[in-house]
């Protein structure tokens, strides 16, 4: 396995009380798979990302418990020194937003450079070579004559393929990508995702895809980790989720977005919002916004109970679920 | 046929741009909206989708008088708005009322959401005498589906759906006959998402609002409207009613739109063919002659390139009277299918 996370704590000390962001997460990607984590704001699955990446913000940020094993070390037990070496060159990050992620006052050769001339001490001119190679990999038209340009000369979907160029810079063995295509456009945005798939196939990296969108999932993960309130409620190959959720929220999920085939009458809606993270309910986190909520739900907090060889579902009437 | 409520026709809005600091000489200009024309019925839903820039917000504060149009009508009930004087222009003003896309900046902070709801009859005394109006505010917050105890919490106190809430109360303050959305659940999550456009559609049918709905998710538009426009660079490309535009697109852009729109559906990724498009939008300030589309078109040719194609019934579907008769501006419209057709759900429907 390349990655391995497990029961996974974060919470963030405010002022107004304690946020557990993170409540046990476990999950796993091997190379060549697409894990995506999908959730709603506040679900805590960019926090998880961060805490793999080594970038929360410590404090208000705090890792309470749990292990992250990344080609078999604990992350957790490195050194900051180590850690820095592990960023970048074997596991690397894809922001959602480009234009904020890269510094506006250099250019992207630069920026796309310096990946070669700090981690692998090459000189300016070797690095810009590399930079021209990774733009053109990337698919952006004259490279050579764009290299000296600054970000905010690119389209926002140029800029996204600069930020995938970054990451791959290197030859990471995993990619997070944390809603890689939100602020795209549909048309860009299937080309952008097209080009990450492809890069993945081509390096056979692990790649974890963080994303609120259903549909982007659909099309290009292997496996799905759906959160909710800073735990993992169901986790299954994508064929399975989609034909028979065995959670009653993913389930509400894929009711409640409308179709592009189909013109519907009332959409289905979950009722509620998502809890507050410093007031989660006892029991089950959903439950106060499940239709099949019952007495044990308020009480008892659902185990990830096995569904399947592979799949696992934090329900406790997931037999219910799965067959409606 | 019953005169429609609101009938826009050539359209413009160009901002200029300037060189200069003490001699502002024009150099260009951004070209927002390029020529728009369509109309809206009484109890009808518009939609209008198409990507970042492409002139879609800045119609609908055209709409709603935000900003004033360089050239073209915009018609109130056969009245031409730009020639009202100032005081029927505040009553038609009033009938026309706009929900914003993010409500966490559309709400004033300092102000309680009575305040912010009950604000538009300060201007409008006539619709609320001054001791009505608290009452008011609370039938409107019970009827977008809050608390009407709320009145006098601050915006910061609501989530970001009941803060939607709170906006579409603003809007319906006043009674209005049309309502223009401009991507009103875009910054919501999934599961919000579906209560507040939920909430639109009753709405609609309780006070027989018209709609125009801007939105860059043609999902969402499909789900809430009755015609749909397609908009590209500040013109509408194509523009029909829903089955129209959605089962029997001619337009090569709607085509490409429609196929790249992920179906959350791991089965589709197989059997779906996908037009991507190369490149990106032209800059609106140096758009391509002809077709504007055609620089990322895989059939453009000549003619393309040098006649303006016309927003009407394409000549090879003129003479038919089916679904894909409906205007649509290219010159080698084609029917292509690239919405898989409807199939039966997976199974039930659904919890509860």
């Amino acid at each position: 396995m390349l990655l391995e996370v497990r029961d996974l704590h974060v919470e963030f000390r405010t002022r107004d009380g304690v946020a557990k962001a993170v409540n046990g997460v476990d999950y796993s990607v091997d190379a060549g798979e697409t894990l995506a984590v999908l959730g709603e704001s506040g679900s805590g699955k960019s926090v998880t990302a961060q805490a793999v990446m080594g970038i929360l913000d410590i404090p208000p940020g705090r890792i309470t418990g749990g292990e992250i094993l990344f080609q078999g070390r604990d992350l957790l037990k490195l050194k900051e020194e180590e850690r820095r070496k592990v960023r970048g060159a074997e596991m690397a990050m894809i922001f959602q937003d480009a234009l904020s992620s890269l510094n506006p006052v250099l250019s992207v050769g630069d920026q796309l450079g310096e990946m070669f001339v700090v981690h692998r001490g090459m000189s300016r001119k070797d690095a810009r070579t590399k930079a021209v190679e990774l733009m053109d990999r990337v698919r952006i038209p004259a490279a050579a004559a764009r290299v000296k340009d600054y970000p905010h000369q690119f389209s926002g979907g140029m800029r996204q393929r600069i930020m995938i160029a970054m990451a791959l810079a290197l030859e990471p063995a995993l990619i997070i990508a944390d809603e890689p295509t939100t602020a795209l456009d549909v048309t860009v945005q299937a080309q952008v995702m097209d080009l990450l798939a492809d890069l993945q196939r081509e390096y056979n990296m692990g790649l974890i895809l963080i994303t609120h969108d259903l549909g982007v999932v659909a099309d290009v993960a292997d496996r799905i980790a759906v959160m909710y309130a800073g735990r993992i409620v169901e986790s299954a190959p994508v064929h399975d989720i989609y034909k028979a959720p065995a959670h009653p929220y993913t389930r509400g999920l894929l009711e409640s977005i409308p179709r592009l085939d189909q013109k519907g009458q009332e959409l289905y809606a979950i009722k509620g919002l998502p809890p507050n993270l410093m007031n989660i309910p006892p029991g089950c986190a959903f439950n106060p916004r499940c239709p099949m909520a019952q007495d044990v739900c308020r009480t008892d907090v659902p185990p990830l109970y096995e569904v399947d060889e592979d799949r696992g579902s934090a329900c406790h009437f997931w037999r219910e679920c799965l067959n409606g | 046929m019953v005169e429609p409520i609101l009938e826009v026709s050539g359209l413009v809005k160009h901002y200029p741009l300037t060189q200069g600091v003490l001699f502002r000489k024009q150099v260009g200009a951004v070209k927002a909206v390029d020529g728009v024309d369509f109309t809206l019925h009484k109890g009808e839903t518009l939609g209008i989708v198409g990507e970042s820039g492409c002139g879609k917000s800045t119609v609908a504060k055209m709409l709603v008088n935000l900003e004033q149009p360089t050239e073209g009508l915009i018609k109130y009930k056969g009245e031409d708005i730009g020639k009202l004087s100032a005081k029927a222009l505040k009553s038609v003003r009033r009938n026309i009322q706009m929900v914003f896309q993010d409500p966490y900046t559309s709400l004033n902070p300092r102000m309680t959401v009575g305040d912010i709801i009950g604000e538009p009859y300060e201007i409008h005394p006539e619709v609320a005498p001054k001791g009505d109006r608290r009452k008011k505010v609370q039938e409107l917050l019970d009827v977008v589906g809050l608390n009407p105890e709320y009145i006098n919490r601050y915006p910061h106190q609501f989530s970001g759906g009941q803060r939607q809430r709170i906006g579409i109360a603003r809007g319906l303050a006043l009674r209005p006959e049309i309502i223009v959305a401009d991507e009103p659940v875009s910054a919501l999550d999934v599961s919000v998402q579906a209560q507040v456009i939920n909430l639109m559609a009753s709405l609609q049918s309780e006070f027989e609002l018209s709609y125009v709905f801007i939105a860059h998710d043609l999902s969402i538009v499909r789900h809430i409207s009755d015609r749909v426009g397609v908009m590209y660079l500040g013109r509408i490309m194509e523009i029909g009613r829903d089955e129209e535009i959605y089962d029997h697109p001619t337009h090569p852009y709607t085509q490409a739109l429609l196929s790249a729109v992920p179906v959350p559906d791991p089965e589709a990724r197989e059997h779906r063919e996908r037009i991507i498009l190369a490149g990106d939008v032209p800059s609106p300030t140096n758009i391509p002659s002809g077709c504007r589309f055609r620089t990322r078109c895989w059939k453009a040719r000549e003619r393309c390139a040098q006649e303006v194609p016309l927003l009407a019934v394409p000549a090879e579907f003129r003479l038919m009277s089916g679904p894909a008769a409906h205007d649509s501006a290219c010159h080698f419209a084609e029917e292509k299918q690239v919405v898989p057709p409807e199939e039966p759900g997976p199974d039930g429907n659904g919890p509860g």
